[in-house]
């Protein structure tokens, strides 16, 4: 298991190197460039080269490569041409943000899947089961922004529960000002993982193992939490890993709904204002949070499957 | 001897798109103390449906009548509570493929722990030297290592001596084994057979061991039960029945089987195959396939009736199958 472990890390590297040279590629093909971004179109050609030797795009590819590798390798990801701030800082200013909504949403909806899907599993095709795989069926057909546009309406601007915007100043703010937010990235996950979990349980139910762990007399609850819904979780966490990229990609809508302050907004910004160092940093943070959970998803499915870890 | 296990019109069927379907057909039979009874037939008669329905441990959609008298209660209308009792601690069960019956993702010690925590009063320290004590029973060596080590580890041998020691972990009276040594090699077999054997000369317990495999009766059970589409159609001391079996089918089965040291004669087969569940045949399920076969066979269903040497058959024809004997048709 620690072999996996440190096997698994080592492997990391390669991938992280590979996520270096695609952002590098990647805002190279972008279109327009970054000094007409600064200068705009009536830009003189003396200004135009003099921008370009400072960022160093007079340089051929390749050296550009090297030097983009040197400054990420000193934590230096240039500055911003918008906000005139270090491109280090905006990500240590946003992205936490993203990462505590995404978590959030994350824990949401494994707390509404999770029970849910054991109710219909075992309930299969009775009144519950429908009832809840109809409820998350439109969940899941809601677009995010509709559906934080309607909870912020009830739940923020009518009933006063929830504030409709920003970010608060301590953890518990955090919190309560994610709610909403998270609770409406959160539903459409849950729906997936529910459904997802749901034939699993159904599958393993049936399976030989869990007839003969019946037949040893122990009792039901042990037989649901030990033999079930650890098989049955398997297949469950790797499809949660995967969807954790999703899970970001709707923040960026969820955090311009809802007004947060987070990565995904930065990034929407910067996207519009040719902010290519924020673009370029932003993507690089985003990859390496992925990476991240693709990892703990290997490491949790290890350890929920031995063969895994082999 | 009042009989450990008496089955009573056991009858099993299936909700089969409206229309049930009856896997196991009315049967009856006794299990002595320290008597291993062979269940015997092909692919689809039933006898895992049998053991599986003694234990209650049918689907939802199957629905299960008759009695199953285990000590005098019945395990048919007992509570669930009083059915964990007897599963796993008074009754225990080895399946066919311990490949799938194993737990793949749990250490054998907590698939071996979790039948003692149920039924024994034993401490931790006492349930870590039960689960030595057992690997060591079933001839597991380097007991304490393997015992942390999950299903996938082992061999398919060892993997079903695992099975055993779970099922024989708090010492039950009676053990039902569905087809124990059919995913083995013959030497592995061998060896399996032997350990069940042994136990329960050991543990004095009573076995029902389901088989196909009539090399396997011949050289385990004391008593045989044959069954053909849901139903048993003989059964009877395993020397009497080899000797002279008194029901067609029988007569083919025992037929089919290359015997060694005897005079060389043509193998007896059974045409056909045996009828699904959804088309059995009226009368005598096995006239279509049966050389003895009259009017009578395909009206009437026949009913299991004692004969000579403790036997019995359902059978119109006993005397024309005895009258024929084994030698090929």
């Amino acid at each position: 298991m620690s072999l996996f472990f440190l096997r698994r890390l080592i492997q990391l590297i390669p991938t992280l190197a590979f996520i270096l040279v695609v952002v590098f590629v990647l805002v190279r093909l972008l279109p327009g460039d970054p000094t007409s971004a600064i200068l705009g179109d009536r830009a003189l050609d003396a200004d135009v080269a003099r921008i370009n030797h400072d960022l160093g795009l007079d340089r051929s590819i390749p050296v550009q490569f090297v030097l983009f590798l040197k400054a990420v390798a000193t934590g230096n990801l240039g500055n911003s041409i918008t906000l005139k701030l270090p491109v280090t800082t905006l990500i240590a200013q946003r992205l936490p943000v993203t990462v505590m909504l995404t978590v959030m949403a994350a824990l949401m909806s494994l707390v509404m899947a999770v029970p849910l899907a054991f109710v219909a599993a075992l309930r299969r095709d009775e009144l519950a089961d429908s009832a809840i795989r109809g409820t998350f069926q439109v969940g899941l057909s809601m677009p995010v922004f509709y559906l934080g546009l309607i909870l912020l309406t009830v739940f923020g601007a009518r009933l006063g529960w929830f504030p409709v915007g920003g970010y608060g100043d301590s953890f518990g703010e955090h919190i309560y000002h994610l709610f909403l937010p998270a609770f409406t990235l959160a539903l459409s996950l849950a729906a997936i993982l529910m459904r997802n979990l749901r034939a699993a349980i159904i599958g393993v139910v049936g399976a030989e193992y869990v007839v003969f762990a019946r037949s040893k007399g122990i009792m039901p609850g042990v037989i649901l939490m030990r033999h079930v819904l650890r098989s049955a979780l398997i297949s469950t966490v790797s499809l949660f890993g995967l969807s954790v990229g999703t899970l970001l990609g709707g923040a960026v809508i969820t955090e311009t709904v809802f007004a947060i302050p987070g990565a995904g907004r930065l990034m929407i910004d910067s996207i519009y204002g040719r902010d290519y160092p924020v673009v370029q940093g932003m993507t690089m943070a985003l990859a390496v949070v992925v990476s991240l959970t693709f990892f703990l998803t290997d490491v949790v499915e290890a350890w929920l499957d031995p063969r895994v870890a082999r | 001897m009042t009989p450990a296990l008496q089955v009573r019109h056991l009858s099993t069927t299936f909700g089969h798109h409206g229309t049930p379907v009856t896997a196991v057909d009315d049967i009856s039979f006794d299990v002595m103390p320290g008597e291993v009874l062979g269940l015997v037939g092909e692919s689809g008669s039933g006898k895992s449906v049998t053991l599986r329905s003694i234990m209650r441990l049918m689907p939802h959609h199957s629905a299960v009548t008759g009695s199953v008298l285990w000590q005098g209660c019945d395990l048919m209308t007992m509570t669930e509570a009083e059915l964990r009792r007897v599963r796993g601690g008074e009754i225990s069960m080895i399946f066919q493929e311990p490949g799938t019956a194993l737990n793949p993702v749990l250490p054998v010690r907590v698939q071996i722990e979790e039948n003692l925590r149920a039924h024994t009063e034993l401490s931790a320290a006492g349930r870590a030297a039960r689960c030595l004590e057992l690997m060591d029973l079933v001839g597991i060596p380097d007991a304490k290592r393997r015992l942390t080590q999950y299903p996938h580890q082992f061999s398919g041998g060892m993997r079903q001596r695992v099975m055993i020691a779970i099922a024989l972990a708090s010492n039950p009276k009676l053990l039902l084994a569905d087809e124990p040594t059919t995913a083995l090699d013959v030497t592995i077999q061998d060896q399996i057979l032997k350990l069940i054997l042994d136990l329960r000369d050991e543990l004095a317990m009573s076995v029902v061991f389901v088989t196909h495999d009539l090399g396997v009766v011949a050289a385990t059970c004391d008593r045989m039960a044959v069954m053909y589409a849901g139903r048993i159609v003989e059964s009877g001391p395993v020397p009497a029945v080899f000797a002279q079996p008194n029901h067609a089918y029988t007569r083919g089965l025992l037929g089919s089987v290359p015997r060694s040291g005897t005079e060389r004669s043509p193998l007896l087969s059974i045409e056909g195959t045996p009828p699904g569940l959804t088309s059995r045949p009226a009368g005598c399920a096995f006239h279509p396939r049966c050389a003895f076969a009259t009017d009578l066979c395909r009206r009437e269903s026949p009913a299991l009736q004692d004969r000579a040497a403790g036997q019995a058959a359902a059978c119109f024809h006993s005397d024309r199958v005895i009258a024929a004997g084994l030698a090929g048709s």
